[in-house]
């Protein structure tokens, strides 16, 4: 693994010591040259209009694996300011995987002011918690989420990188995994550690669902992957417990950042309604019959206190807004409770929720493929069950 | 403006057979269709084409038959298609891939945004497009339900959880939308027949100086060791009776899993 500059395309035009986060370019006799604080970040390549640096990366066979230790989270933090969940659900996971590696437990906090969640990642497991705190950082952005990252793990070197599958995680993880020529596994569902080998086993659903499959890693470090949320255990809290904190020191030119964010929207009960987050979901189908017979299914959700999802099918037809769409090319939702009203079960929609903890389905088909999936089934008129589940489930809350 | 899709062809059918020594998927013989989310994709740099002007070159790497994909994108108002088809590409993973596609890229040059879907319905993994801005040391922004062209700038509009960002970048960019973006058009005889008609250029991996090494089954980082279908666990559970017994007895069953 190695970077360097082309003196004879260098301009000196200095716009590679603006990218650099860890001030480790100067110039010298008029071209551009690095320090030993360079951690081939790789912030510098893409800014270089002259396209005079080149970072080289091992060949597959030429990575030291045994140099490489320690499982990392790389943690997010949720609108509230707190760690989010589901990086406390890879702390927990984490911590298993570090301890049958005997290794630490290390999470990777990114932000403004975040320094405090340290505290918080200590309690939840972490051994070592890196902080990089910069106004740069505040919200999150691929550049330089991406160099920092970038920099800590060539200059770390984790065995094993855990992100959550969020859209930032998602959006995050491909492009170290890219830069940095690691492997990366995409939602996954399942992590053990194959004892012989020392390897990651990651296990995932593909083809929408249909199939399950396992991967590995071999010859690339570190193993990285993406976790869905809501599938790993919590870490468990313990209180008092610490962790070692690391500051490191970063800065980042705001002029070098290439994306701005100009605008956040809220939820403005418009497309942003958050299913993947929910923890009941009541969806309707084409046994609806027609759109009105929505409120029905609002009536229920209301009831168990959830939100309303839908088919592809209704939102084709235009009987709700598509960000009510549960499915493959809808939102993909585990809830502890899904309740189907009037859906056939299509191998898409299932494919958006199959993996609910507990699935109840009211259609009026026996032969309807949901009820293969469903934990409880009611074959009968929804018309008929429907309001009769919403009187029984108000009595037991005593609405 | 000159806009670059990538496209992939997946099979139609849900029920997916995978060759049981690399793991990999059948293609051949099974009936297939433009990855959903790249219909969005393309329609949404058709729509920017008819607003600004210029042209939409739709690029795919797959088997030979990938070519009725890019005769599809064709047929929705495509103006060039390129094809990269090479056995040495074949089962190639993510990085692998994105690796192969950026290549592709810079042999057609002079673009202003690379255009792909979200995720395909095989892989799932939504890791190719920053794969090819990270390879093309380009901005991305992933989760797009709405783009906005200002000037030498793109704005889009991200769909995240629970809210909107609209984030903006000088071009060129790679971009990734979501299914909410747009109703992909339906082309008409007229339009498909036109597309019949068109040259599909066909590189192989050393017309677009790609380094194989980088690619296959050996060249990629990750490799699948083992897939199997999920069974239940247990069959669920009937609930007989009139509805308003069945009723009770589900609220029943739900109180006692703590979920009323």
């Amino acid at each position: 693994m190695a970077i360097h500059i082309d003196e004879e395309k260098c301009t000196g035009c200095e716009l590679c010591l603006s990218a650099c986060p860890y001030g480790a370019i100067e110039i010298v006799d008029g071209t551009a040259r690095f320090t030993d604080d360079c951690t081939l970040c790789g912030a510098c390549v893409g800014v270089c209009p002259q396209e005079a640096i080149v970072l080289e990366m091992a060949r597959k066979g030429e990575v030291d694996t045994t140099a490489y230790r320690n499982v990392w989270v790389v943690a997010e933090t949720a609108p509230d300011g707190d760690l989010a969940g589901v990086t406390i659900e890879l702390l927990g996971e984490g911590r298993k995987l570090a301890d049958e590696l005997q290794g630490d437990l290390a999470v990777v906090l990114m932000g403004d002011e975040v320094a405090e969640l340290a505290n918080t990642a200590a309690g939840y497991g972490a051994d070592t918690v890196y902080v990089v705190q910069h106004p740069v950082l505040k919200q999150y952005r691929t550049g330089p989420y991406a160099d920092v990252l970038c920099g800590l793990i060539n200059k770390h070197k984790p065995e094993i990188v855990l992100y959550g599958a969020t859209s930032t995680g998602r959006d995050l993880a491909p492009r170290v995994a890219a830069r940095i020529k690691a492997g990366l596994t995409a939602d996954c569902t399942g992590l053990s550690i194959d004892p012989e080998t020392r390897l990651l086993q990651q296990t995932r659903p593909a083809f929408g669902g249909n199939v399950m499959a396992t991967i590995l890693s071999e010859y690339t470090r570190p193993q990285m992957a993406t976790v869905r949320p809501r599938v790993m255990d919590r870490a468990q809290w313990q209180e008092g417990r610490t962790a070692e904190v690391i500051e490191v020191p970063v800065d980042i030119d705001e002029g070098s950042v290439p994306t701005k964010i100009v605008e956040v929207i809220a939820d403005e009960g418009g497309h942003a309604v958050n299913l993947p987050d929910a923890e009941i979901i009541v969806s309707g189908g084409r046994g609806l019959g027609s759109p009105e017979h929505f409120a029905l299914v609002q009536e229920l959700a209301d009831a168990l206190g959830g939100v309303v999802g839908a088919s592809r099918a209704t939102v084709d037809a235009g009987w709700i807004p598509a960000y009510h769409q549960v499915g493959q090319t809808g939102r993909t939702v585990k809830p502890k409770l899904y309740v189907a009203c009037g859906i056939s079960g299509a191998v898409q929609h299932l494919a958006g929720m199959s993996s609910s903890d507990c699935i109840v389905a009211i259609n009026k088909d026996p032969d309807a493929p949901i009820f293969k999936v469903a934990h409880y089934g009611i074959v009968g008129d929804l018309f008929k069950v429907v309001p009769e589940l919403i009187k029984a489930i108000r009595e037991r809350r005593g609405q | 403006m000159n806009i670059i899709v990538c496209i992939k062809q997946v099979p139609e059918t849900s029920e997916v057979r995978i060759d049981p020594e690399t793991k990999g998927l059948v293609r051949e013989g099974v009936p297939a269709i433009i990855n959903p989310f790249d219909e969005n994709a393309i329609e949404a740099g058709v729509q920017l084409v008819e607003e600004h002007g210029g042209k939409v070159t739709v690029l795919t790497m797959g088997p030979p038959q990938a070519e009725s994909a890019l005769r599809e994108a064709l047929a929705m108002g495509a103006d060039e298609a390129v094809l990269v088809t090479d056995r040495a590409l074949a089962l190639s993973d993510t990085l692998g891939t994105s690796y192969a596609l950026s290549c592709a890229i810079q042999r057609i040059g002079g673009y202003d945004l690379v255009v792909c879907g979200k995720q395909t319905f095989e892989g799932d993994t939504a890791q190719v497009p920053p794969g090819i801005a990270e390879h093309l040391g380009i901005p991305q922004i992933t989760y797009v339900i709405d783009l906005e062209i200002e000037g030498n700038k793109v704005r889009g509009r991200r769909l995240l959880e629970g809210y909107y960002e609209v984030v903006e970048a000088r071009m060129p960019v790679v971009i990734s939308v979501v299914k909410q973006m747009n109703e992909p058009r339906r082309p008409g005889l007229k339009n498909v027949l036109a597309a019949k008609k068109k040259e599909i250029q066909v590189w192989d991996a050393a017309e677009c100086d790609i380094e194989v090494c980088h690619c296959g089954l050996d060249g990629s980082p990750t490799r699948v060791i083992r897939t199997w279908t999920p069974t239940r666990e247990q069959e669920g559970e009937i609930i007989e009776g009139e509805p308003a017994e069945a009723a009770e007895e589900l609220a029943e069953k739900l109180a006692a899993e703590k979920l009323v």
